[in-house]
């Protein structure tokens, strides 16, 4: 297993602080880095992968530097987020070429695995200009794969992905991280993230705003109500029994359903059955409805 | 051949950019041709064709374009992460690169231009012509190879050194000829072939050691910008 450790990075360009002061330690398992767009998330994943010098602060892979060390990228690969590829290479060859540059014993073998891992064998002899923005996103992260790296950064992989595709990749990742693998790749799309990976850090303007669960970085912030969609039998019965809960600080009635706002959010969430067994309402539906990404960020840049 | 090797060469020829080389050569040859076959004296369309036209523009230009994109062409377009995601020491991935740079454009200059040194002259005045531009190619090769790695303008710099610094400055200020690769050149062939036809204006070890020169430090240059190849993150 390997350690990709972050200790105090920053990186600037003139005036600009891109990113500032983060450290971080990624071990096996999917992580997601999320942000807004211009956050710094690219700025972070090309110094982890070697390919900008943090103005301060080390970035290590197992204690070597990734800067200047090519040696890292025998137990790391990356997959750009510009979509760049030799498109009068078919991936076969395009494929084959990274492995035989990683001085693989058998490259043709390595080769085939990694297009059958990322399923481009049908389409493997095409040249890669013909292929749809998917398929190369997936030609590429087969030549990223080729020589089976400990650590695997993506910087936008789903982007121009169908939601099969996408569907296909996520399962990807979470097979390589269960694998043992550390896996990081970076999205400002949430939907992305809340299906692949559980463990985030989220980056707002250069910073490290959270990391962690982000169900649980969403309900550590507690300084705003939690927003949930409750439907019951008797919404209205409902309403009036919640609205004496401590932890209830507001409840809207609407056609729809009900809005509940709590400030605790477990005291509410366990407080809903035992109201609703009491009142002999049967609760349909309980969704937190803020529970999103998005809302997640909005906290954020406005804390 | 290395995969870089092949990798750069396909690059090469897959680009339409490839085909900008071909009119220069064969301006050259058809000038020679005609200059012979309507016979006209050899000293008055020698200098011309051969150090005006072929030493001083085919050569530089085709070295320029082939020089800035074997590295250039990828850093533009990105592919170069997947050759920089590798296992292996900068220095082979810079020296491929500059085979095949020297290689191809040393065999696109140095046909023509001895087919027009054996048109104006003689066999020995176009193989030291072949010999020398050869030689030539290498230089302005690792100086273009260094540039695009130096610059984000490789070709407009380097237009700027061709056509400016040896084309023009060299004609008033003789002091520049020291720093010209195309004067090494001039002075090499020369020495291979005494004739009236080149006028060579640096000295024969001048212009030996300033070839290697240039050459080896352009090429450690390269190597060493390669080593520190950073990637503009989209906030830069």
């Amino acid at each position: 297993m390997s350690t990709l450790n972050l200790t105090g990075v920053s990186r600037w360009y003139g005036n600009v602080v891109a990113v500032n002061d983060i450290s971080m330690a990624l071990g096996s398992g999917v992580t997601g880095l999320l942000g807004p767009n211009g956050a710094g998330k690219t700025t972070l994943l090309h110094m982890m992968a070697g390919f900008l010098a943090p103005s301060r602060g080390t970035v290590t892979l197992d204690d070597q530097p990734t800067w200047r060390n090519p040696e890292v990228y025998r137990r790391l690969g990356l997959v750009s987020e510009r979509e760049a590829v030799q498109g009068f290479l078919t991936a076969y060859e395009f494929v084959l070429a990274s492995a035989k540059l990683h001085r693989l014993a058998d490259p043709a073998a390595a080769a085939r695995r990694a297009i059958d891992l990322v399923e481009l064998e049908s389409a493997q002899d095409r040249r890669i200009s013909t292929y749809s923005k998917g398929m190369r996103q997936r030609a590429r992260v087969a030549a990223a794969l080729v020589h089976d790296p400990q650590v695997l950064l993506l910087d936008e992989p789903f982007n121009g992905m169908d939601p099969r595709q996408r569907l296909h990749m996520m399962q990807l990742l979470h097979t390589l991280g269960d694998a043992g693998r550390t896996i990081l790749f970076s999205s400002h799309i949430l939907e992305e993230v809340e299906q692949v990976s559980g463990t985030v850090q989220v980056m707002v303007a250069g910073r490290l705003a959270a990391s962690g669960d982000f169900r649980t970085i969403r309900r550590l912030m507690t300084n705003r109500p939690h927003v949930f969609a409750v439907r019951s039998t008797d919404d209205r019965a409902l309403a009036v029994a919640l609205i004496g809960e401590p932890s209830v600080s507001g409840v809207e009635l609407d056609p729809s359903g009900l809005t509940v706002r709590a400030g605790d959010y477990g005291a509410f969430t366990r407080a809903l059955p035992r109201i609703a067994l009491n009142k002999g309402i049967r609760v349909r539906q309980l969704v937190p409805s803020d529970e999103s990404l998005e809302s997640v960020f909005s906290y954020l840049v406005e804390a | 051949m290395s995969t870089i090797t092949w990798i750069t060469a396909r690059g090469l020829f897959g680009r339409r950019r490839f085909l900008l080389l071909l009119p220069l050569p064969l301006v050259l040859l058809g000038l020679a041709v005609l200059c012979r076959s309507l016979g006209v004296d050899p000293g008055q369309w020698g200098p011309a064709v051969l150090v005006g036209l072929g030493l001083a523009v085919v050569l530089p230009v085709v070295a320029l374009i082939i020089g800035t994109g074997v590295l250039g062409a990828e850093i533009d377009d990105g592919t170069v992460v997947h050759i920089l995601t590798k296992p292996l020491p900068r220095w082979q991935i810079v020296l491929p690169k500059l085979a095949v740079a020297a290689g191809v454009t040393a065999a696109t200059v140095a046909v023509p231009i001895y087919v027009a040194g054996v048109l104006a002259d003689s066999v020995r005045l176009g193989l030291a012509l072949a010999f020398a531009a050869a030689l030539g190619a290498l230089a302005y090769s690792a100086l273009f190879l260094a540039l695009s790695l130096v610059t984000r303008r490789p070709v407009l710099l380097g237009l700027v050194y061709v056509l400016i610094w040896e084309g023009l400055l060299g004609n008033f200020v003789s002091g520049t000829k020291v720093l010209s690769i195309q004067q090494y050149v001039i002075a090499l062939a020369d020495r291979l072939a005494p004739t009236g036809l080149l006028e060579a204006t640096v000295s024969v070890p001048l212009a030996s050691v300033m070839t290697a020169l240039v050459s080896v430090g352009f090429t450690g240059l390269a190597i060493n910008r390669l080593r520190s190849f950073s990637v503009a993150g989209e906030t830069s």
